[in-house]
């Protein structure tokens, strides 16, 4: 009977929702980044998982309502975009430049750095669209044939080590302008460096936001066409 | 309610003109670019999205707990190349954080100059 009710689909989102509420108060109270919510909650599920004796398509399809509502915050992507209108007609030809700026470099590094190494194609895919955001790169790699567990690792990483050393590298650099080191972080570490920005500042925040929606849609333009030629 | 179905119906109709485009992107990404364009226009009010789109973005990093979990099925292809993830990882990163930075900043400037 206890068999049943945990590997019923109730019992495994409660759970899924559960652990994400515990890690993200632990994250919280302690602020270390190893202990990013969904970093912890995923290592939580996955030992479960093992001890409980239940496998990864199982789980998946029992809580297929969370994979729903990721596509639907895609398109919600489109409501962030357009709170940030007024901005980026404020500052229309940096954003589209460095927009492109942050889909070419993002994509053509990774894809070149792969294929030095070796790397197999499916893996190349899988990491393409690293710097952007999780959704958005998952709707990338999976229809092209990478690995969707590969990619939201490596999205993450990318978030995390962008939100730890990104505002650092930009002093070192000399970038100053707020907007110009909010539009950065967001374009190269998503979600996880957006929330870093707004810990600079509103204008920060609001600019790695809009990066993060259009090198999102730039990389979804792009990479099909570079799988396609380039590699 | 009516957010919802907003959202709802610009995946679907991203969906079909996914087909159209042999899914060249995807339909929750021509979505994306629908909802905008929507807003934009003034077709859909801000006020009406406002509510579910701000709860969808705020609660996003749950959704995508179930694809870390993957890793129980795929770690070992990460393992298989971990030297090459990591450097592809760090250096286009902060290749991006920096080419991103530079080019932001000397548009912005010679734009307000």
């Amino acid at each position: 009977m206890v068999d049943a009710i945990i590997r019923s689909d109730l019992f495994l989102l409660a759970l899924t929702i559960g652990l994400f509420l515990i890690s993200g108060y632990l994250f919280r109270k302690t602020k270390l980044m190893l202990l990013h919510p969904v970093l912890l909650t995923a290592v939580a599920v996955i030992l479960f998982l093992k001890i409980a004796d239940i496998d990864y398509s199982h789980y998946k399809e029992s809580v297929a309502l969370l994979d729903f509502a990721l596509g639907l915050s895609v398109v919600a992507l489109g409501y962030l975009m357009y709170e940030q209108v007024e901005r980026l007609k404020s500052a229309t030809l940096p954003v589209i430049g460095a927009t492109i700026v942050g889909c070419v470099v993002g994509i053509g590094l990774v894809v070149g750095i792969a294929l030095l190494f070796g790397m197999e194609r499916d893996i190349i895919t899988s990491i393409a669209p690293k710097s952007v955001t999780v959704p958005i790169a998952i709707a990338v790699s999976e229809p092209l044939g990478g690995s969707v567990a590969v990619t939201s690792v490596v999205v993450f990483c990318t978030g995390v080590l962008g939100s730890i050393c990104g505002a650092k590298l930009l002093e070192l650099c000399r970038v100053t302008d707020p907007m110009a080191r909010g539009f950065a972080l967001g374009a190269a570490s998503h979600g996880i460096g957006t929330a870093r920005a707004i810990e600079l500042g509103a204008v920060e925040g609001a600019m790695s936001g809009l990066a993060m929606a259009l090198t999102g849609f730039g990389t979804a333009v792009v990479l099909p066409l570079v799988e396609k030629y380039l590699y | 309610m009516k957010g919802l179905f907003v959202i709802l119906a610009c995946w679907l109709v991203g969906n079909f003109l996914s087909m159209l485009i042999d899914g060249y992107l995807s339909g929750n990404i021509i979505g994306m670019l629908l909802l905008f364009t929507l807003l934009c226009c003034g077709v859909v009010k801000k006020e009406s999205v406002e509510e579910v789109a701000k709860f969808l973005l705020g609660t996003m990093a749950l959704f995508f707990v179930p694809f870390g979990v993957g890793l129980i099925d795929s770690y070992s292809v990460i393992l298989d190349n971990i030297t090459a993830i990591v450097v592809a990882t760090v250096v286009s990163t902060f290749g991006v954080i920096v080419a991103v930075g530079w080019v932001f900043q000397l548009l912005n400037r010679r734009g307000n100059g």
